[in-house]
């Protein structure tokens, strides 16, 4: 979508009206933070005209102002509804529904709690992900590879594999020393069971014209494990961690709002006994930046390793 | 396209001496025993062309695939050099008739597979560069297989497979996909090759006219399971003549002994 070289322009004037609307219409119940958010979209829309104006139209900068500038717009148009029917008219009752300066309020005096949410849940997360990860490969990789965990592995695979990881849940709480030890089994093994199916059948699925080729140029079975097989069975595998990355955030919220005493879905329970719903809405949105975050992290490293591959789903 | 004159010297690689003794072999298909080889016996001299030629499915790429130590034979025995043949070796390298390359890898890393594949590929590097420009490809080192067209692509796998310096080059059919235009160069490329390289080469076709071009010797074998049908010599110099009459009337025969003759 392109609005032409005054999208910049017209995004400004939208928060600057969004601004007028926050400061200039009073709230029916008192906040805090509505002056400052006022100044917030004040300064949003004087950036966005005065980048507009800066640059000549062909310039990349000014190209990329006018691609982001209809999302601009509607942001600022979006914001200014929220504020109008909670906070101006109290169509959407508090506490349950929030005004944008409440999660202003909520980041500026509750950052360090939120903060080291965050910091649990990615640690958490990473380790189990990664210890997941690591084990669903090699696992997924003899599985294909060899005839003899083929045998072994192919039934415990098919029992367990349909089972959500959730079920596990009491189970590993009641296993493990800690909740927190039980929590990264658990997202291991919700990242492990997809991550070792799709590894399995990309190995199964490589040609056998591969490895006859190899064969005859010399290859031993190390080489045709490392070499052939592997790289051959990338584009699955990369499938089967996007698998284990969805699986992994489902469990990570579940087991933080169950058993571990931090994290963001302990606090989402913590914000929710107290009432504190801006909080909430916070956290949530804290969230959904990490989620997606780590899963542009993934299209990255997969955009690099098959960067040989045409048609790749951009993120 | 083969860029002339890269090795001067006389050949240093002599051909391999191949010995198909007595072969006989079957596959177990839905418990059904199928004969597909029929007591094949072929004695292959140092640096010779030996075109196989027979119908299409008459089990001319399953003798291959026993000469380059890929199956088992059920019975008789593949001598190179005297010595039998147990599996694969990269003194023995097929060209296969899809090109194969690893579409991860560049054409450089494709050619370079067999050295790095025998640990030596920090030693002998510049022979891939050596091998692309045989074939023609030096200006693509850096591209991948999907990049390449068709011909490319052969070549590509060709100088895969020459890149070991092999005594045996065993051609299963390496241009049966290709356009007939892109073929007709690569018959006088390959056969150039082998004649500057001295190695010994065995190949799969079921044209007439490219066994006739190419080869000493073509060795007609009959529909599945196969037996060696004529050993016939082709003594004609190289570089041949398409249009060459003795060729022509020799095609005639072969076409006869396939038991096309009605076509002429």
């Amino acid at each position: 979508m392109d609005l032409g070289s005054g999208g910049g322009v017209a995004a400004g004037a939208a928060w600057a009206l969004a601004a007028v609307v926050t400061a200039g219409w009073p709230d029916i119940n008192e906040w805090s933070y509505t002056h400052l958010l006022s100044i917030i979209e004040t300064i949003i829309g004087f950036v966005l005209v005065a980048l507009a104006l800066a640059f000549r139209p062909d310039d990349p900068i000014a190209i990329r102002i006018r691609r982001g500038s209809p999302w601009a717009l509607a942001l600022a148009a979006g914001l200014t509804i929220w504020e109008a029917v909670t906070a101006k008219l109290l169509w959407l009752p508090p506490p349950f529904f929030a005004p944008p300066q409440a999660l202003l309020e909520a980041y500026l005096e509750d950052w360090p709690r939120l903060l080291e949410c965050a910091l649990h849940s990615s640690i958490l997360l990473g380790t189990g992900y990664l210890i997941g990860a690591a084990v669903g490969f090699s696992s997924g990789l003899a599985i294909g590879w060899s005839k003899a965990a083929a045998y072994w592995g192919h039934p415990v695979l098919r029992l367990i594999g349909p089972l959500p990881p959730t079920a596990w849940i009491p189970i590993a709480f009641f296993l493990f020393p800690s909740s927190w030890s039980a929590s990264v089994f658990l997202i291991a093994l919700a990242t492990a069971i997809p991550v070792a199916i799709l590894t399995w059948s990309g190995v199964s699925s490589v040609p056998a014209s591969y490895y006859d080729v190899a064969r005859t140029l010399g290859a031993k079975q190390g080489f045709l494990v490392l070499k052939v097989a592997v790289p051959a069975a990338l584009p699955h595998v990369f499938v089967g961690l996007f698998m284990g990355m969805s699986a992994s955030f489902v469990v990570l919220v579940v087991a933080e709002m169950l058993g571990v005493k931090a994290g963001l879905g302990w606090y989402l329970q913590w914000a929710q006994g107290w009432a504190a719903y801006a909080n909430m809405y916070a956290a949530l949105l804290v969230m959904a930046l990490l989620c997606s975050g780590l899963v542009t992290l993934l299209f990255t490293v997969r955009n690099q390793v098959l960067s040989w591959q045409k048609g790749l789903v951009r993120w | 396209m083969v860029a002339v004159a890269i090795r001067p010297e006389p050949p240093a690689n002599p051909g391999m001496a191949v010995a198909i003794r007595n072969i006989n072999h079957h596959f177990a298909l839905h418990g059904e025993h199928l004969p597909v080889l029929d007591t094949i016996s072929i004695e292959v001299e140092p640096g010779e062309l030996v075109a196989l030629l027979g119908p299409s499915g008459c089990g001319k790429s399953t003798l291959l695939r026993l000469v380059a130590g890929l199956d088992q034979p059920s019975s008789g025995e593949i001598l190179a050099d005297g010595v039998p043949v147990t599996g694969p070796d990269p003194s023995r390298v097929v060209v296969f008739q899809d090109p194969t390359l690893f579409p991860w890898r560049t054409v450089f890393d494709n050619v370079a597979l067999g050295l790095e594949a025998q640990d030596r590929l920090h030693k002998d590097r510049h022979r891939v560069g050596t091998a692309l420009q045989l074939v023609g490809l030096s200006h693509f080192a850096k591209a991948h297989p999907q990049q390449l067209s068709g011909g490319m692509a052969q070549r590509a796998a060709l100088a895969r497979a020459l890149v070991n310096d092999p005594r045996l080059l065993i051609l299963d059919e390496p241009l049966g996909k290709l356009d007939s235009m892109t073929r007709i160069t690569m018959q006088s490329e390959l056969v150039t090759l082998w004649r500057r390289a001295g190695f010994t080469a065995l190949l799969v076709t079921h044209d007439v006219e490219e066994a006739l071009y190419m080869a000493n010797r073509v060795i007609v074998l009959s529909e599945r399971p196969a037996r060696v049908v004529a050993d016939v010599s082709v003594d004609r110099p190289y570089p041949r003549g398409r249009g060459d009459q003795y060729l022509v009337e020799l095609r005639h025969h072969l076409l006869d002994l396939l038991g096309l003759g009605s076509n002429w």
